[in-house]
């Protein structure tokens, strides 16, 4: 193994014997390392080259049932001995907590399937101008009012995970990314207003990204779609949320799940496990394990083995999202969903968290609406997770007798989120993954839209 | 608690397996809040003056910064720098009256840039042997595409800082963790004594103290230590099962002793446990426009989101701001004079000098509502021929330099703040706010309040739920009205992200009022 990790295994295996001999009663240590190489292009010209090379190592000991964190990027033989004496004598300074600990060694996981994340593809500089340079170009010959543009990017990045603790865990795998994002700014020649467009694809096999050309089209029609958006007046409407939006909201849920904001209190759906906190038409998994994903891992920051979890089955929450901590302070397993920062306590974290697509197709619900908002675009922090709150700007389209009559903008949309996941009348049939949550286009009943 | 501008769609940013990666305008303007500033003159008599930082810090010396400089020296660069930067970082936090974790990281880098025209290349290193830092080298002056210079590489000489805005030893701020440990659990029981609804009490006191040294190809060396702290509190009310959050915090380039100084800390627990308890009887926040007054401080987030970001250079180079060819128009109504000060002592968004090494100013944004300048860094200044106004920033050694804000707010009027809410018949007083966004291109922006009152024939009535309010940056501040004489700079918490960076930033603002404004309720 220690061929495939760099030697970091080793490494990791001697700081844990080490925080032992200065007191720790259990330990895990997390490395990271990475590169990447990122250009930007704008108007044609290269604007900006990246290229890095990373490695980070977090340690986390308990002395009894006190704990504390550290973390560094220096790996050398005394700085590390530094590292691990300071460490288990921050732990020493801080107040037991009865919970604090380890998984328990049945949980971690026994088995490491290779879930295809990784791709060995090493592009050149040039290559990645040339992708970027195509993709931007695209963008500007698909329609004349694309005039400027805030330039397009194309990353790739490659590293590895090691963990091992004192349970004798030692896990590590690969992963890698690839990624275009184009951004072209169309304008209105009559007003001279702008708008910006946005679109990307992240893949992490490079032969799985989805054209230059394509990336480029699509954000330009999503510039020049939005030139000349108005304000509306201020009144109750079904809101159509699109795939980025739907994603958004979807997030949102997968914050009110997790075990932290659970304990806390600081979650909207306190006490509602068996419970029903959606429509019927909802169901939502969180796959830990999906081929390719984004999300996937074959253990989580703790290293228990990740899995498939039902969190909501037709509209009924049957699983939070818990780490071992977390867990505890709510009475259940841990969920395989210990999200690690490496200098961070773990917290929790989807891996890929989906929504299951419906029947109806886009157009189906658009034209379901006979007045109303298809929401393309959400800014703002509006979101109050303990009661579930909802005010966000907002940018879409305005849905008259079925179709999509002018883009709107400067507006907001507001509710409250429990009320809102009840009231989700449609489900798409869309679902795509570009990232690690997705969501199909979603309809809801009625939601207050806030403009003129 | 961030804000943020939407220039990017978030894709991540990082590598794909890190599973997370968070008063003196005496020069400029005339005086701000008088209590803050006979605070900080005390807290700055008793400091003595810090030691020059040197690159010895980082096992290099001047000749090693030469040698990387000089293989920069390619015949298109026009500039080159070397970022050298060590950041210790030290949090402890609490929670149902534990403090439960400790945590401390370690890193340190150098950052290595050059660029040519509008092109940059740009490389970093956590590793800083000389077999590195040649790497890093070759790696950035790719971009320039050209043979080396003939220019000669100037030796680079050692700069004395402009500034010296907060003069704290190591040990003000890297107290003993059972201090820091004391100072949480106080604030617990506080905010609990404060009302019995209190159910619970989340609490986190962050510090950091980063050393930084700038080598550039103009000749100049000079180093900062930055030192960094910020106090955070949450308190969770909870009556009859309707549960609420209020929030509270205060921070600066300030030393530990900052936080007990006239129980500072106290204070801020009762006030995140009293805006807790007042959003429990908080009704449906309003839909629609309408007039809103924004109280003195933090409600400043306006300007950062409405103006501040549409005024940073690489925008209007660019011509993707909706400030673009502004300059010399009117933006705002006469009573708005809008200035970023990176000057003012102890304060969260100043520094010494940026991360170019260029010393820190008072720039003069707005001038009675015309639009007089933009916040600079090196690049865009040089490509713009304008000014350079000290507004260089990075999150850190991993990250391009970008203009950014450092503390942004509107200078006091003359209005009276009580005759300011007295002069609206129905509208919305909003005290705090949590987070805000823009979209550079188009001007929207977007801010949400986190504790509101109605305004009901001039009198502040019933609290209202959060709600986001949402304008139009080149237009709103012609709709500001009235400006009080209350101006109040933010406690320190602001951190502004942009391009996937995070930079800690200042807002400030006197009352106001905007005469309309969308506010996004949901009561019709």
């Amino acid at each position: 193994m220690s061929e495939h990790n760099g030697g970091y295994a080793d490494l990791a295996v001697d700081l844990i014997g080490r925080a032992k001999r200065y007191g720790a009663t259990e330990a895990d240590v997390v490395v990271a390392d990475g590169q990447t190489l990122s250009v930007q292009v704008r108007v044609g010209a290269v604007d900006r080259l990246t290229k890095a090379r990373e490695k980070r190592l977090g340690l986390r000991v308990f002395v009894g049932r006190r704990s504390a964190i550290s973390s560094t990027c220096d790996f050398s033989k005394d700085s590390l001995e530094h590292l691990v004496a300071e460490t288990c004598a921050l732990a020493k300074t801080v107040i037991e907590d009865p919970l604090s600990g380890l998984p328990e060694p049945s949980q971690m996981a026994h088995d490491q399937p290779d879930l295809d994340l990784y791709d060995g593809t090493c592009l050149s500089a040039e290559t990645q101008i040339e992708w970027a340079q195509r993709g931007e170009a695209a963008a500007f010959s698909a329609d004349e009012r694309v005039t400027n543009s805030e330039g397009a990017e194309f990353e790739s990045s490659s590293g590895r995970v090691v963990l091992a603790n004192s349970h004798g865990f030692v896990g590590s795998y690969e992963g890698s990314s690839f990624s275009l994002s184009v951004s072209p700014i169309a304008s209105d020649r009559r007003t001279g207003s702008m708008q910006r467009g946005l679109w990307y694809d992240v893949q992490r096999k490079f032969a799985r990204l989805a054209s230059a050309e394509s990336i480029g089209q699509e954000a330009a029609k999503r510039a020049v779609r939005r030139l000349g958006a108005r304000r509306v007046p201020t009144k109750r409407v079904p809101v159509v949320f699109d795939q980025e939006t739907a994603g958004s909201l979807l997030a949102n849920l997968c914050t009110a799940v997790s075990g932290y904001s659970l304990y806390k209190g600081a979650s909207f759906l306190v006490d509602q496990l068996g419970h029903t906190i959606a429509s019927d038409l909802i169901t939502i998994y969180d796959d830990g394990r999906l081929v390719s994903g984004f999300g996937s891992r074959p253990f989580d920051g703790e290293g228990v083995a990740t899995r498939k979890n039902t969190v909501v089955e037709r509209g009924v929450l049957t699983s939070y999202l818990l780490d071992t901590y977390s867990g505890k302070k709510l009475g259940l397993p841990s969920t395989g969903n210990a999200s690690r920062g490496i200098g961070e306590a773990p917290s929790v974290g989807p891996t890929n968290f989906y929504l299951v697509p419906g029947i109806s197709t886009p157009e189906d619900i658009i034209r379901s609406v006979k007045q109303g908002l298809y929401l393309t675009e959400l800014i703002g922090f509006g979101v109050n997770m303990v009661t579930g709150d909802y005010s966000r700007g907002a940018c879409g389209f305005w849905i008259e007798n079925g179709e999509l009559a002018f883009p709107v903008e400067e507006i907001t949309v507001a509710g409250n989120l429990k009320q809102m996941l009840k009231d989700i009348e449609m489900v798409g049939n869309d679902l795509v993954f570009r990232g690690r949550i997705a969501s199909p286009t979603l309809k809801i009943a009625e939601m207050t839209v806030a403009g003129d | 608690m961030g804000y943020t501008a939407l220039d990017r769609k978030s894709i991540q940013k990082k590598h794909p397996e890190k599973e997370k990666k968070e008063k003196r305008h005496d020069d400029c303007f005339g005086e701000a809040s008088g209590e803050e500033e006979k605070t900080q003159k005390r807290i700055r008599a008793r400091i003595p003056m810090t030691e020059p930082v040197q690159l010895a810090v980082f096992g290099l010396t001047e000749a090693d910064a030469q040698h990387v400089l000089d293989l920069l020296n390619a015949r298109d660069v026009d500039y080159a720098d070397l970022y050298f930067e060590s950041r210790v970082a030290e949090s402890v936090s609490m929670e149902e009256g534990i403090v439960k974790r400790a945590a401390k990281s370690i890193s340190r880098g150098v950052g290595v840039r050059a660029t040519a025209g509008e092109k940059t290349g740009f490389a970093y290193s956590d590793e800083l042997t000389k077999k590195d830092l040649e790497l890093a080298a070759t790696t950035a002056r790719y971009i320039a595409n050209s043979s080396h210079g003939d220019r000669m590489v100037p030796v680079p000489a050692r700069v004395k800082l402009a500034h010296d805005l907060y003069p704290i030893e190591r040990a003000q701020i890297e107290v003993a963790t059972s201090e820091r440990v004391a100072l949480l659990n106080e604030i617990d029981a506080e905010a609990r004594r404060y009302d019995p609804r209190i159910k619970n009490v989340m609490a986190s006191f962050t510090t950091e103290y980063k050393v930084v040294v700038v080598a550039t190809s103009d000749g100049t060396l000079v180093g900062d230590i930055q030192p960094l702290s910020r106090l955070q509190i949450s308190c969770i009310a909870e009556e009859n099962g309707n549960r609420q959050i209020g929030s509270f915090g205060g921070g600066g380039r300030v030393g530990f002793e900052f936080y007990r100084e006239q129980n500072r800390h106290l204070d801020y627990a009762r006030e995140a446990a009293r805006q807790a308890v007042v959003n429990l009887s908080a009704i449906e926040a309003p839909a629609g426009i309408m007039p809103v007054v924004l109280g003195s401080g933090w409600p400043g987030i306006l300007l950062h989101e409405a103006i501040g970001h549409g005024l940073e250079a690489d925008f209007n180079r660019k011509k993707t701001s909706a400030f673009s060819n502004l300059i010399g128009q009117r933006v705002a109504s006469e009573v708005c004079t809008i200035v970023d000060d990176g000057t003012l002592p102890f304060r969260r968004g100043s520094l010494n000098m940026d991360d170019e090494g260029t010393p820190t100013g008072c720039t003069l944004l707005i001038e009675k509502g015309i639009l007089r300048g933009y916040m600079t860094d090196k690049l865009n200044a040089r490509l713009m021929g304008i000014r350079l106004t000290g507004n260089g920033r990075r999150e850190s050694y991993q990250s391009v330099v970008l203009p950014r804000m450092t503390n942004t707010f509107m200078l006091a009027g003359e209005s009276d703040p009580e005759d300011i809410i007295r002069s609206v018949k129905k509208g919305l007083y909003a005290v705090s706010f949590g987070g805000g966004q823009v979209d550079i291109t188009n001007g929207k922006f977007v801010f949400s309040a986190s504790e509101a009152y109605l305004i009901e024939d001039g009198k502040i009535t019933r609290p209202v739920k959060g709600a986001t309010l949402i304008g139009n940056g080149p237009e709103v501040l012609k709709k500001v009205s009235m400006v009080g004489h209350d101006l109040q700079l933010d406690n320190g918490i602001g951190t502004c992200g942009k391009d996937g960076q995070s930079v800690p930033v200042g807002v400030g603002l006197p009352t106001i009022k905007v005469d309309e404004i969308t506010v996004g309720g949901t009561h019709l």
